[in-house]
């Protein structure tokens, strides 16, 4: 398994290392830079390429796995680029109970990527909160910071459709019967 | 750092020991032919790694057990390895860690030098989880390496390999990643081990259990 991040142009590669190195200058080269090294990168950013990771390595003389190590262990760190538009799926208590992880495959099934990653065309990114507060709505889907209520999967290609996103299934259905 | 350590004697599972003052009760266990399970200790390691919670030990005036491997020897002390208490703590560890293990010994090629048959043994024990529900991690085994294969799926995290790879490999390929029952060892990116080893093979030397483990016809003094 590698991250699974799109292919980035030399231009874009060197744009990261140097704004990571902007960002570094700022900061002194020892071990306990990295979590406020990491925020403010991927606040500039929006994530955290593998480019960045290994500038910063490099600069706090640590491994680059430990920096992947610290990366991958917190939920605020993403790897991807964050997509256009944000889905997060509520696998809170209730939303567990009605179901939240159906509504999680419909969405993972529906976009072909894994919570955490982002498509190929960067319009959505997926990932799973503990829970929204807003439990009798369950099972709740937030889109682009907007909970929606009773995502079952049918509503998944509703909001799908919404955003002129085509629905899997019919696309296949359609190349199936060509 | 001129002066000699001074030598304290202890008492351990009734027989008198004796160990230079500041080494931890592991080491001074293991020194007099007294056998303490562990899997994460390493003599070289500044500070102990505290992580297999394997070795249990009972000291007398101490209302519970203690790791052997944090708590220095001190004159007179009164150490049990075999107390009931301390036992029953390795036990659940053991059977804690055996649960998400792919055991496979007959096909295991750490098969008779692996150090989880022989922790079973002491602590009477058997390798397969009663108790616990069995939960396998799944993961993908890795071949990429011309001399080693490293499977997750047996790996205790003890980060054994991942001490000795920072002492031979100045940048260090193998580390810790992920969280909770995802967290493994593994290299930055989760990549192949074989594109940034440098196949000194340490790690396996290292390792307590199968996960690593040489590739067939390969001698662990090899080198690629």
């Amino acid at each position: 398994m590698t991250i699974p991040e799109p292919e980035k142009s030399l231009e874009e590669q060197n744009r990261i290392i140097q704004e990571a190195g902007q960002i570094l200058s700022g900061f002194s080269r020892k071990r306990e830079s990295l979590i406020p090294i990491l925020q403010q990168v991927q606040s500039r950013l929006g994530y955290l390429p593998r480019e960045a990771m290994t500038t910063i390595a490099e600069y706090l003389k640590v491994p680059a796995i430990d920096v992947y190590g610290v990366v991958t262990f917190y939920n605020q760190f993403r790897l991807n680029p964050p997509g256009r538009h944000s889905i997060r799926v509520c696998l809170g208590t209730a939303c567990h109970m009605k179901g939240g992880y159906i509504t999680l495959d419909a969405w993972k099934r529906r976009l072909k990527i894994n919570p955490r990653e982002t498509t190929p065309d960067r319009e959505f990114d997926l990932d799973t909160v503990a829970c929204v507060g807003c439990c009798t709505m369950a099972p709740v889907t937030v889109v682009d910071n907007k909970p929606e209520a009773q995502v079952e999967p049918t509503k998944v290609d509703g909001i799908l459709l919404a955003f002129g996103h085509p629905v899997d299934t019919k696309d296949k259905e359609k190349s199936e019967s060509r | 750092m001129t002066k000699d350590k001074e030598t304290v004697m202890l008492t351990m599972n009734g027989q008198t020991i004796t160990a230079k003052s500041g080494t931890k009760l592991l080491w001074a266990a293991l020194d007099n032919g007294i056998y303490i399970p562990n899997l994460c200790a390493m003599r070289d390691k500044p500070e102990p790694e505290a992580a297999c919670r394997l070795c249990w030990v009972e000291i007398e005036g101490r209302q519970s057990p203690i790791t052997a491997c944090t708590e220095p020897v001190a004159a007179g002390m009164v150490v049990n390895t075999t107390g009931e208490k301390a036992l029953k703590l390795a036990r659940t560890g053991f059977e804690l860690l055996m649960a998400s293990h792919a055991l496979d010994c007959a096909r295991c090629s750490a098969n008779g030098s692996c150090e989880l048959q022989k922790i079973a043994k002491v602590l009477k024990c058997s390798l397969k989880p009663k108790r616990f529900r069995q939960l396998l991690r799944g993961l993908p085994v890795d071949e990429s390496n011309p001399l080693f294969t490293y499977d997750p799926n047996k790996c205790v995290l003890c980060g054994r390999c991942v001490w000795v790879c920072r002492k031979h490999v100045k940048s260090g390929v193998l580390g810790f990643a992920h969280r909770g029952f995802e967290r493994r060892i593994t290299t930055f990116g989760d990549e192949p081990i074989g594109k940034d080893c440098l196949n000194c093979s340490a790690c396996v030397k290292a390792c307590p259990t199968g996960a690593l483990t040489m590739k067939d016809g390969k001698k662990k003094t090899d080198i690629a």
